[in-house]
């Protein structure tokens, strides 16, 4: 996966710690000082939180294999969690209500992941559509949830964690920035260790990983477990530093296939993949809103937006599957490896060897 | 509680059983698709919306009620014939989970092409069919379910004697049987994939007109599509007979769960009940009622 392990050979070389230094120190010190709010708000802050929760997906879908339709489920159990925790817990840390909002996003996963312990493929896909419609209807129904207000919408309280508030544009874009990050060096962390060999084992042959000692039903309710949890984290994520305002209605199917989209644009068994993908949905409906009133002029109403919206979507799931199945990340490394290798060629013109990879 | 109500039961019941084979009529578009292809196409919603959507503009627009269904057939083919070569045929041999996730695409871009031409507004649609209940024995019946119901039964009919008694057909089983003797013994897999999407796309048509003269037509329709998932589920997703009874069977649960037991749910469980009577069905046996054992397929 990464390029340094296979050019450890070749003159031109990147340590792999490097990208992610520089992409979060870019982050964390320049994006700051030169980010607009208009940045911050529409394109920043939902593309971290929906970074995440691909994160999370494709630690169930890319590498465990369990193809899940509820993501939005357990983006809404973990925003509503943590609303609750905060709410009714006095003196619990923000923080503290955020990591147990996850535990409760997990735990509800467990339970529906249960089926995955019988079903396979197609069942098990229309199985965890269990999940999403009985939560929303959950959060709707008892308005305990979102303490009994109207139609449950639910509002995100000041975040500050050790007295620093983190309130403003950019003070939440650092507070998202931060639990991604963390999250995502764990999810890293996950799929290289012991555990994460048994996702891609019971993914790949769930016969021949149990034969060679694989507890697979434990592996496939620990992937359930964990997906959710990030999942979870995403949705505080989502309801706190972006929307600040949510209601169930929010977390619907269409949520649901937005993540899926997400690892199938990004690359599933991908971690960078997650950010990749989230990247094109968020910013391709803003491009194409733009070209299209540039183009059409007022003819481009928001109707007609939603709906070219809704059309580019799909043709550009479908091309990714036909043209680059494996996502953009694929594409990225490509066009990396290509210039990296040009660039040597300019360097060492006359050497007889290229490195092929 | 004093004595059962068992007029108002079976009332219940009836209508349960009704709007069932509303789901069944959703569910075989699935069926017919997924057994020749292998491919859960989750579009059908999408052609449904479709379907409806263009017959009913056409026939705002004046044109008569049969050259309209003409067209939309006509429209329909098409749209499966193009589904084949541009999706499908690109797409052969690759795992079925892909596959599925090709078709969600494809229903973004149904649904959205169908009101990017449309339009999104409400449409009412007159199948000339009054919806007045009758009265059978002290039971109210709806005559709008009745007529959907023979319908349906039509249409069913119709599609086991095609399967049975043409050379498409014939063809047809071929392929769901084995696809690779089929091609070996030079069927056309491409051809009759088109056919498949042709006739999933009638039945679509078909489905289309008789929920949208219930809901009206508009984008909730493609939505009916997440009430034949459990349907399928239930009756495994390679047996008409299976969607059949699992309409039936969910529809009637469905209603029955929440005329007696919604209340102590605070109502609305319809939205989720299908999917738990079907997942409680499946811990029991994981390939439906009437699917085959084979489920291993991702």
């Amino acid at each position: 996966m990464t390029v340094a392990t296979f050019e450890a050979s070749a003159p031109f070389h990147i340590p792999r710690w490097l990208a992610p230094f520089v992409v979060l120190s870019f982050a964390y010190i320049a994006v700051p000082f030169i980010g607009t709010n208009y940045l911050f708000e529409a394109i920043l802050l939902p593309f971290l939180a929906l970074s995440l929760a691909g994160v999370g997906l494709n630690i169930l879908t890319g590498y465990a294999g369990q193809v899940s339709l509820g993501s939005a489920a357990f983006l809404a159990v973990g925003a509503f969690a943590a609303y609750n925790f905060n709410l009714r817990i006095e003196g619990l840390p923000l923080i503290g209500s955020i990591i147990l909002s996850g535990f409760v996003a997990a735990a509800i996963g467990i339970v529906f992941g249960l089926p995955s312990l019988r079903l396979k493929g197609f069942y098990l896909a229309v199985s965890t559509l269990a999940a999403q419609f009985f939560v929303q209807w959950a959060l709707t129904k008892f308005s305990w949830f979102s303490n009994d207000s109207a139609s449950g919408v639910i509002d995100a309280p000041s975040l500050s964690i050790a007295g620093i508030a983190f309130n403003g544009a950019v003070g939440r874009y650092i507070f998202s920035l931060t639990i991604v990050s963390l999250l995502t060096f764990f999810a890293y962390r996950l799929v290289s260790s012991q555990t994460g060999r048994n996702f891609i084992a019971v993914r790949d042959n769930e016969t021949a990983a149990r034969i060679i000692g694989v507890p697979v039903l434990k592996t496939k309710l620990i992937a359930f477990a964990i997906s959710s949890f990030i999942i979870g984290v995403a949705g505080v994520l989502w309801a706190f530093t972006y929307l600040r305002t949510v209601e169930p209605a929010g977390f619907n199917l269409d949520r649901s296939f937005q993540i899926l989209f997400i690892i199938i644009l990004g690359g599933l068994a991908s971690i960078r993949g997650a950010f990749f993908g989230a990247a094109l949905l968020v910013v391709s409906p803003l491009i194409l809103s733009r070209l299209g009133s540039f183009l059409f002029g007022d003819l481009f109403n928001s109707g007609v937006l939603d709906m070219s919206q809704r059309i580019v979507l799909g043709a550009l799931i479908i091309l990714f599957l036909i043209l680059e199945p494996d996502g953009l990340v694929s594409l990225w490394d490509r066009i990396r490896k290509r210039s990296v290798a040009r660039l040597n060629k300019r360097k060492h013109v006359g050497r007889a060897a290229q490195p092929t990879q | 509680m004093s004595g059962f109500d068992w007029q108002f039961f079976v009332e219940v019941l009836i209508g349960g059983l009704l709007s069932g084979v509303m789901y069944s009529l959703v569910a075989i578009g699935f069926v017919l698709i997924y057994k020749t292809s292998g491919v859960l196409n989750f579009a059908q919603g999408a052609m449904l919306l479709f379907a409806a959507l263009t017959f009913v503009s056409l026939v705002e627009r004046g044109v008569p009620f049969a050259l309209a269904l003409i067209i939309t057939f006509a429209v329909m083919v098409v749209i499966g014939i193009a589904i084949e070569r541009v999706v499908l045929r690109p797409l052969t041999n690759r795992s079925p989970m892909t596959l599925f996730m090709a078709t969600l695409g494809l229903s973004y871009i149904l649904e959205g092409a169908a009101q990017l031409i449309w339009g999104t507004q409400v449409h009412g649609l007159d199948l000339g069919i009054d919806d007045v209940p009758f009265e059978v024995g002290g039971v109210l019946i709806s005559q709008f379910d009745l007529f959907a119901a023979a319908i349906a039964a039509a249409l069913v009919l119709f599609l086991s004697v095609f399967f049975r008694y043409t050379r498409v057909g014939l063809a047809f089983r071929a392929v769901a049987d084995d696809q690779f003797a089929a091609l070996a013994v030079g069927l056309r897999l491409p051809r009759i994939w088109a056919t498949v999407w042709a006739v999933a796309g009638l039945v679509a048509l078909v489905a289309g007109l008789l929920w949208g003269a219930r809901l009206g037509v508009q984008f909730s329709l493609s939505l009916v599509v997440l009430k034949a998932l459990p349907v399928l589920v239930l009756g495994g997703f390679d047996s008409i007979p299976g969607a059949i009874v699992g309409g039936l069977l969910i529809g009637a649960t469905e209603k029955l769960a929440e005329v007696y037991i919604g209340e102590y749910f605070g109502g609305g469980t319809e939205s989720w009940f299908a999917y738990v009577v079907a997942l409680a069905f499946l811990l029991i046996r994981p390939s439906g009622i009437f699917g085959q054992k084979l489920v291993e397929r991702v």
